[in-house]
């Protein structure tokens, strides 16, 4: 089994979670499990750097999804940041991008979250 | 080069198989996101045969061949298949927002990372044939 974590940095009224590690079912619900514990703490708006996952798989991408639907019904806002091209590429393909931003690098999103 | 490999249905085997394209693509001219795509596709017929074959010997079957112009690799398994005119494609209008099983992306994202796919499936197991093509060597070059 490979070895996952998230780290959390929790702002005053948004987190940013780095993952690390191949996303498939394990991983996915390691973030869910991380956005819905913000989410308990009113935390509704997130930036998912995903700048130490290089890999990823479309069970581990559903459960993002689940989690995109979460942060919609309690009209938050979610952010993916430090994707490599294949990652970014997969997620247009899945549509994720029509629920959810992307940016360049964690700063980018932060700038922008910090702003609105 | 033919190159065959045979692993075993447990978690995260789908990466091993994955580093095989990494060390075949050594013999290409493919691109190192042409390498993540195929890997990316890899992962996902693999997944599909351990979360859908009901395979006995929870086993799955791999031949990679490298042309001078594409590298193939079929995929297969001993599992009770599938219908594959009843697969139907995802779309995430269809399942954000409703109480919906989320998954069911693996084929979608094989046929856009292929540029050839063909899947035969019946009682006795599924095999899933992709080709990715790349620039022959040398092809375009402007030297004598």
């Amino acid at each position: 089994m490979t070895d996952f974590h998230v780290d959390v940095i929790k702002s005053a009224d948004y987190a940013v979670l780095r993952s690390h590690g191949y996303i498939n079912n394990l991983g996915g619900e390691k973030i869910a499990e991380e956005c819905y514990r913000m989410m308990d703490q009113s935390i509704n708006r997130f930036i998912v750097n995903l700048d130490g996952s290089k890999v990823v798989n479309s069970i581990g991408i559903s459960i993002l999804i689940e989690i995109i639907e979460k942060v919609m019904e309690k009209q938050g806002r979610l952010a993916f940041s430090n994707l490599t091209p294949t990652i970014a590429k997969t997620f247009r393909i899945m549509g994720l991008l029509q629920y959810a931003e992307l940016f360049e690098d964690e700063s980018a999103a932060a700038r922008i979250f910090q702003t609105g | 080069m033919d190159v065959f490999l045979t692993v075993p249905m447990i978690p995260d085997m789908e990466l091993a198989v994955s580093k095989t394209a990494d060390a075949l693509s050594d013999y290409t001219t493919l691109t190192p996101d042409q390498i993540d795509e195929i890997k990316q596709a890899l992962i996902e017929a693999c997944i599909n045969s351990m979360e859908h074959s009901k395979s006995a010997d929870r086993r799955i079957f791999m031949h990679f061949a490298v042309f001078d112009e594409r590298i193939q690799v079929q995929v297969s398994d001993h599992g009770v298949g599938f219908d594959v005119s009843r697969v139907e494609t995802p779309r995430i209008e269809d399942k954000i927002g409703r109480k919906t099983r989320k998954r069911g992306w693996g084929l979608k994202l094989i046929s856009h990372y292929m540029d050839e796919v063909s899947i035969q499936s019946g009682t006795t197991g599924t095999s899933i044939t992709m080709t990715k093509r790349f620039k022959v060597r040398g092809k375009d070059s402007n030297h004598d």
